[in-house]
C-alpha cells in the first residue's frame, strides 16, 4: 500500500518534470551551436561556406586555433571589421573557441573555382610565386607553410583554397599596410610585406582559380617545418 | 619552581601564539581589505575605461572620445612614476570625493567622480588597498587631445559649479536598508546617471533631472530614464526579472546591448545576490508612473500605414523565426518585442540601432553561451528598416510610433565601438 502510493507519486514527479521539460524546450530556441551563431550566417553561410558577397570568407573547415586566433583579433579589435568587432565584444573566450570548433567541423563542399579575369603570364606568375616563391626577393614559396595541398596545418595555418581573389588581395593588402596583423612573430606580415601590388594580384587570382582537393583537411600539426616562425602556429 | 616556570613559559607561548594570531588576523584582515575592493572597483567599473584593449589592467591609455575632444584615462596601477604609487590614501580619496588630484588641480567629469563622491571613505580606502595589491605597469599616460578652449582644465570650475554637489550618500530614513544599500550602489560607485541622464551641451547631469535617460554623446545609444514606467522604469517587472537583467544580461522581459551591455559584462555579473537584490529594490522603488506620451507621429496616416504594411511584410520574413509571429519571442534568450518597453520608447534610437547592428548580449557566468541577433544593415533597406521598426512599434498593441526612412538612414553611421 505505502510502496504503491509512494511509486504513484514517483511517477506523477517523473511525468511532471518532463513535461516541464518539454513545456521548456518548445519556448526555447534550440540548444545548439547552429542557433547561437544564425547571427554570423547570413553574412558567412549557414555552414560556413560563404556567400556571394565577394569578401565574406568562407570559414567552415578552417583549422579550429586558426579561426579561434581570428575571434580573439576581432573582439581586442586587432583585426578590423567594424560588424564583427561589435558582435565578438562581450563574448567570452571558451564561447569563440567554440564557435571556432563549430564551423571547423563543417564540411560544406568547397565552391567551384571562379574564372579568372586576369591573364595567363598572370596567372603563371602568380602559380611561380604560391608554389616556389622567389628566393631573390625573398619570397619564401606560399605552400612552404600552407602545405604543399594548399590545405592549411593544424592548429594555426589556414587553408587557402575556396577563397575569392578579392577577399585573398584584401587581406594581403592589409598586412601590408599593417592593418591586419597576427601574433607575433607575424610571419605573414613579413611574407606580404615582400610582395608588390602586382604579385598580390597574380597570387590571389591563382589560388582562386584551383580545383577543390579531393581532401580539403588540414594536415596534422608537424607534418612539414616551416622556413620560418609563426607566431599563430606553436611547434 | 617548575610549575612556575612553566606558566611563565606556557604564557609566554600563549602570548607568542596570540602575537601570531594576531598578525594572522591582520593580514587577514588586510587581504579582507583588499579583496573587498575589488570587489567594490568591479562595482564602479573602473577596468571598462582604465584598461585599454589588450592592454594590461588599469595601465590606462583608452581613448574616450567626447564632443570636445579624446581623453586618455589613467594608469592607475601602483607604479611610482607613471601610475598612483606614490599616492596616499587621502590623495586617491580626494580624486574619487573632490575630483581633484593630489595637489589640487581639477580632474575631468569623464573619470565620474561626480557620482564616485557619494562613496564612503571605508570603501575608497578598501579599493585604494586593491590598487597597491596589483601589478604595477610602468606606462606614461597619454595626453589629451581637447581642442581649444577646453584643453583649459579652468572651465570644469564652470562644471562643477553648475552640476557637481560633493558629498558622501546619505541614507534615507524613512526606507529600508536594503533600498539604501541599493541607491548607495546605483548613485556612486555604479554611476548609472552618467548615462542615465540628459546630457546637456556642457557634458553634465543637473541633479533633478538624475536617471531621466538622454543620448550618450559620441556614441549615438539612448539611455532610457530609470525612472519613467514608459522607458527602462521597471516598475511594474517583478524583482526576478530586475535581476536576471542586471546579473546575467537577459531576462523575460528584455535584454541588454550596446552599451548596457559593457556594463553587465565588466560590472554588474560580478555583485553578489545581496548587492544585485538591493539594486533591483531600488530601481523598482524610484519607478514612477509616467502620463502616456502623446501618440502623435510626424508622418502623415496613409504614408505610415504604407509603411506598417511593408514593416509586417519584412518582420515575416527576417524576425518572426526568432521574435514570434505575434512578438512573443522564446524568452530570455530570443527576446519578446510586444509589450517590450524599450521599443516603444519615444526616441527610437535604439530599435533601429539594433535592427542595423544586431548583438549578442554579453557573455556572462549565468549565460555564457548567449543567443545573438544578425545584423540587418547590409541585407535591408533605409525603407524597410523604417518600415520594419515602425511595425514592431505599433503591432501587438505596443504604442510606439512610427519612424522615417531619414532616422534609420542616418544611424547606419554611429560608430559601433
Ligand atoms: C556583416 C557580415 C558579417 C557577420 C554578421 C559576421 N561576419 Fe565574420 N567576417 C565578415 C567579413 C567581411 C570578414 C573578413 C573581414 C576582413 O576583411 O578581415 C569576416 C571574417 C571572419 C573570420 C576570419 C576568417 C578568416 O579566414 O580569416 C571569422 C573566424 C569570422 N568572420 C567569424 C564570424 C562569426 C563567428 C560571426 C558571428 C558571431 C561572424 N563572423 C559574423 C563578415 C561578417
Ligand atoms: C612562414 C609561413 C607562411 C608563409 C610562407 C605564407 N603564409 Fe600565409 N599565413 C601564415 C599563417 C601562420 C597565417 C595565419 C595568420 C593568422 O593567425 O592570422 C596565414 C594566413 C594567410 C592568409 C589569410 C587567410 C584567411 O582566410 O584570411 C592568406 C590570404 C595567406 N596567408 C596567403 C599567403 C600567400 C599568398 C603566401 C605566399 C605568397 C603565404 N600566405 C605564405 C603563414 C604563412
Ligand atoms: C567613464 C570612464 C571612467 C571610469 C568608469 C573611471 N575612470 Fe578614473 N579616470 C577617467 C579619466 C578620463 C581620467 C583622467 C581625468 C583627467 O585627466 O582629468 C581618470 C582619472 C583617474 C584617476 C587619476 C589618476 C591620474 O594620475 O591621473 C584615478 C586615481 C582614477 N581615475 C581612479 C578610478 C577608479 C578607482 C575608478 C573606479 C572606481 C575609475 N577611475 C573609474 C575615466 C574613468
Ligand atoms: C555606459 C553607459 C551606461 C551606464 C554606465 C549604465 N547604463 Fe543602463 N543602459 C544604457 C543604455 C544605452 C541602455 C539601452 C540599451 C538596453 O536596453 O540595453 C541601458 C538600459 C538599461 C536598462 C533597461 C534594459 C531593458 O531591457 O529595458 C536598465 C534597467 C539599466 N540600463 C540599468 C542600469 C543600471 C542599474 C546602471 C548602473 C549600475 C546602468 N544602467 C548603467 C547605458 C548605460
Ligand atoms: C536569429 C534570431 C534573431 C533574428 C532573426 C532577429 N532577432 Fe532581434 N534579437 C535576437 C536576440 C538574440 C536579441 C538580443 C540581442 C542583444 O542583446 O544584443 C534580439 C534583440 C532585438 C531587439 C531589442 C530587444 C530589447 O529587449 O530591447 C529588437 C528591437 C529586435 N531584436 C528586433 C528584431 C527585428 C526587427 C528583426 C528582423 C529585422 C530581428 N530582431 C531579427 C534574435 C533575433
Amino acid at each position: 500500500m505505502f510502496a504503491r502510493a509512494a511509486a504513484s507519486v514517483a511517477v506523477t514527479i517523473t511525468l511532471a518534470t518532463i513535461d516541464g521539460a518539454a513545456a521548456q524546450t518548445a519556448n526555447q530556441p534550440p540548444d545548439t551551436m547552429a542557433a547561437r551563431v544564425e547571427a554570423c550566417t547570413p553574412c558567412h553561410g549557414n555552414k560556413g561556406e560563404g556567400t556571394s558577397d565577394v569578401y565574406f570568407p568562407r570559414l567552415a573547415g578552417k583549422p579550429a586555433g586558426y579561426l579561434y586566433n581570428q575571434l580573439l583579433a576581432f573582439r581586442s579589435g586587432r583585426r578590423k571589421y567594424p560588424p564583427m568587432n561589435y558582435l565578438l565584444e562581450f563574448l567570452p573566450d571558451p564561447y569563440l573557441e567554440a564557435m571556432a570548433e563549430y564551423f571547423a567541423g563543417e564540411h560544406p563542399p568547397l565552391p567551384q573555382p571562379a574564372p579568372s579575369e586576369v591573364s595567363k603570364d598572370v596567372l603563371a606568375q602568380g602559380e611561380l610565386l604560391a608554389t616556389s616563391g622567389d628566393a631573390s626577393r625573398n619570397i619564401p614559396a606560399c605552400v612552404s607553410c600552407h602545405g604543399p595541398g594548399l590545405a592549411g596545418m593544424q592548429p594555426g595555418i589556414p587553408g587557402l583554397l575556396g577563397l575569392r581573389a578579392n577577399y585573398i588581395s584584401a587581406q594581403l593588402g592589409a598586412w601590408r599596410y599593417g592593418t591586419r596583423t597576427a601574433k607575433s612573430p607575424d610571419c605573414m606580415q613579413q611574407v606580404a610585406g615582400h610582395l608588390t601590388e602586382a604579385d598580390v594580384t597574380a597570387v590571389a587570382a591563382w589560388l582562386a582559380t584551383r580545383a577543390a582537393p579531393t581532401n580539403p583537411a588540414p594536415v596534422p600539426k608537424g607534418t612539414y617545418a616551416l622556413p620560418f616562425g609563426c607566431g599563430s602556429q606553436p611547434n | 619552581m617548575g610549575s612556575k616556570l612553566s606558566t611563565a613559559l606556557l604564557s609566554i607561548q600563549l602570548l607568542a601564539l596570540a602575537a601570531l594570531a594576531t598578525a594572522a588576523q591582520a593580514q587577514d584582515k588586510s587581504s579582507d581589505i583588499i579583496a573587498r575592493g575589488e570587489y567594490l572597483a568591479r562595482a564602479g567599473d573602473c577596468t571598462a575605461c582604465h584598461t585599454a584593449p589588450e592592454g594590461r589592467l588599469f595601465a590606462g591609455g583608452r581613448a574616450m572620445p567626447t564632443p570636445f575632444g579624446t581623453l586618455y584615462t589613467s594608469n592607475i596601477t601602483p607604479d611610482p612614476d607613471t601610475g598612483i604609487g606614490k599616492w596616499s590614501a587621502d590623495d586617491f580619496y580626494k580624486t574619487m570625493h573632490s575630483g581633484r588630484f593630489p595637489d589640487g588641480g581639477l580632474i575631468y567629469p569623464a573619470m565620474p567622480f561626480a557620482s564616485y563622491t557619494k562613496v564612503t571613505r571605508a570603501d575608497s580606502d578598501a579599493i585604494f588597498a586593491y590598487l597597491r595589491s596589483i601589478a604595477p605597469v610602468s606606462q606614461k599616460n597619454k595626453p589629451h587631445e581637447l581642442r581649444f578652449p577646453y584643453d583649459n582644465r579652468q572651465l570644469i570650475l564652470g562644471w562643477r559649479t553648475l552640476f557637481f554637489s560633493e558629498g558622501e550618500f546619505k541614507p534615507d530614513p524613512k526606507k529600508s536598508a536594503e533600498w539604501n544599500r541599493g541607491a548607495y550602489l546605483v548613485e556612486g560607485l555604479g554611476h548609472c546617471g552618467m548615462c542615465h541622464s540628459p546630457i546637456n551641451a556642457l557634458g553634465g547631469t543637473s541633479q533633478s533631472d538624475a536617471f531621466k535617460g538622454g543620448l550618450i554623446p559620441m556614441q549615438n545609444w539612448y539611455a532610457p530614464s530609470l525612472t519613467s514606467n514608459r522607458e527602462a522604469g521597471l516598475g511594474d517587472w517583478s524583482i526576478k526579472d530586475i535581476t536576471d537583467l542586471l546579473q546575467t544580461g537577459v531576462s523575460m522581459r528584455g535584454v541588454v546591448y550596446g552599451p548596457m551591455a559593457e556594463v553587465v559584462h565588466n560590472s554588474l555579473q560580478y555583485l553578489n545576490d545581496e548587492d544585485t537584490r538591493a539594486m533591483a529594490v531600488y530601481l523598482k522603488g524610484i519607478a514612477e508612473p509616467s502620463p502616456p506620451p502623446p501618440a502623435s507621429s510626424t508622418l502623415p496616416t496613409t504614408e505610415s500605414s504604407l509603411l506598417i504594411s511593408l514593416g509586417k511584410t519584412v518582420y515575416d520574413k527576417q524576425c518572426a523565426s526568432c521574435h514570434g509571429t505575434q512578438g512573443e519571442g522564446k524568452p530570455p534568450h530570443w527576446p519578446p518585442l510586444a509589450n517590450n518597453q524599450s521599443i516603444e520608447m519615444q526616441s527610437a534610437v535604439n530599435p533601429i540601432r539594433m535592427v542595423l547592428n544586431g548583438g549578442y548580449p554579453p557573455g556572462t557566468k549565468g549565460n555564457p553561451m548567449p543567443y545573438g541577433m544578425p545584423p540587418f544593415a547590409g541585407l535591408l533597406s533605409d525603407n524597410e528598416i523604417a518600415a520594419v521598426v515602425s511595425y514592431i512599434r505599433t503591432a501587438w498593441g505596443n504604442r510606439g510610433t512610427p519612424v522615417s526612412a531619414r532616422e534609420a538612414n542616418e544611424l547606419r553611421s554611429a560608430p559601433l565601438n
